[in-house]
């Protein structure tokens, strides 16, 4: 059985569909996310299960994984960061091109966890700015598939001039990014 | 259980009477590890006279660290631990010193794996190692200004602003 993704709202008659440039893109965009899985422990682990047959990542299109941020649209930071791992994450992040966006997965990315202590950053957003945040110790795939169902409907509602935004570029300005 | 060989003991005891006297105290077999405290300055004439006896040999560290102890005047301390391969036995030695700023000879010229040891004690404990060849960080980031380790560092993160007190019964 072969699924298609949902057509936008338009105008549709003999032979033509019309819709609005910024829905057709938004539809393009959240049917092919690219995901840079930046897995640092036990979150990766169950990420991989993710990624496999079972649960099937594919489906939603992000069939291409890669450890590079070139083409990424997405980052899912995975496991515990460490303070001495922030600069390396925000210069993954920086090398991204926009748009981008990032899943923080499991509650050492989104909060720091349990490791409350002098080595761990209590949570990605000291460094980056986060989409999604997927809680749980580990979460299961499901619950990563439904962050990302969650990116999804921010991708395919986003407007295409939400990046060139003053909002947007005072956030990036927050954290030191230009 | 490991049991200790009494004979090595013996001779290990009554060399380090003889060459060290006074300056090696509170000699005990804690569990199977014989354990003795020696004063700092006489630390690397110990390690290498351990190192080069026929007898003894013990000519592997397989520890060194920090230790500190807020309540005491010694409050810091280091920690070695040594094994004789042909004796099969493995000794723990102890030396202490006062004030906020320990400094410790460095075992570097006895014991080439005791560079990265002395780092790390350095790293957490903020103790010094005098002649060491590159005492530096060697696990946290090298711009934090603070000994983790050191029993006055708080445990939790200092940084959060998401903390409900009561939640921790406090």
């Amino acid at each position: 059985m072969v699924n298609y993704a949902e057509a936008p709202d338009g105008v549709s008659g003999h032979g033509y569909f019309a819709t609005t440039l910024q829905k057709a893109v938004g539809l393009a965009r959240k049917n092919s996310i690219w995901p840079l899985p930046f897995a640092t422990s036990c979150c990766g682990i169950e990420f991989m299960a993710t990624m496999g047959a079972h649960y099937d990542l594919a489906r939603f299109g992000s069939e291409r994984l890669s450890f590079s941020p070139r083409q990424s649209d997405l980052l899912m930071v995975m496991g515990t960061v460490a303070k001495k791992m922030g600069p390396v994450l925000k210069e993954v992040y920086i090398q991204m091109a926009e748009p981008r966006w990032v899943i923080a997965v499991g509650a050492c990315a989104s909060s720091g966890g349990i490791f409350d202590t002098y080595s761990v950053m209590q949570g990605i957003d000291r460094v980056i700015p986060v989409d999604v945040y997927v809680p749980g110790c580990p979460p299961r795939p499901e619950q990563i598939i439904d962050g990302i169902m969650k990116i999804q409907d921010l991708i395919g509602s986003e407007s295409l001039r939400r990046r060139q935004s003053e909002e947007y570029k005072r956030l990036l300005n927050s954290y030191g990014i230009d | 259980m490991f049991v200790v060989n009494n004979n090595i003991v013996e001779i290990l005891k009554n060399k380090l009477q003889e060459h060290f006297g006074s300056d090696v105290s509170s000699f005990e077999i804690i569990k199977d590890i014989p354990t003795f405290t020696i004063t700092k300055n006489r630390i690397v004439e110990l390690l290498r006279f351990l190192h080069k006896d026929k007898e003894l040999q013990f000519q592997f560290l397989t520890t060194l660290c920090g230790m500190h102890f807020p309540d005491s005047d010694q409050q810091f301390g280091v920690v070695y631990h040594l094994h004789s391969f042909k004796n099969n036995l493995r000794i723990r030695i102890k030396s202490f010193t006062s004030g906020n700023n320990p400094e410790f000879p460095s075992a570097t010229g006895i014991f080439k794996a005791a560079n990265w040891m002395e780092r790390e004690a350095y790293d957490f404990f903020g103790i010094k190692f005098s002649c060491h060849p590159n005492l530096k960080r060697i696990l946290n980031m090298e711009d934090i200004d603070f000994f983790p380790m050191r029993k006055d560092y708080p445990l939790e993160d200092q940084t959060r602003e998401d903390k409900n007190d009561k939640m921790f019964g406090r």
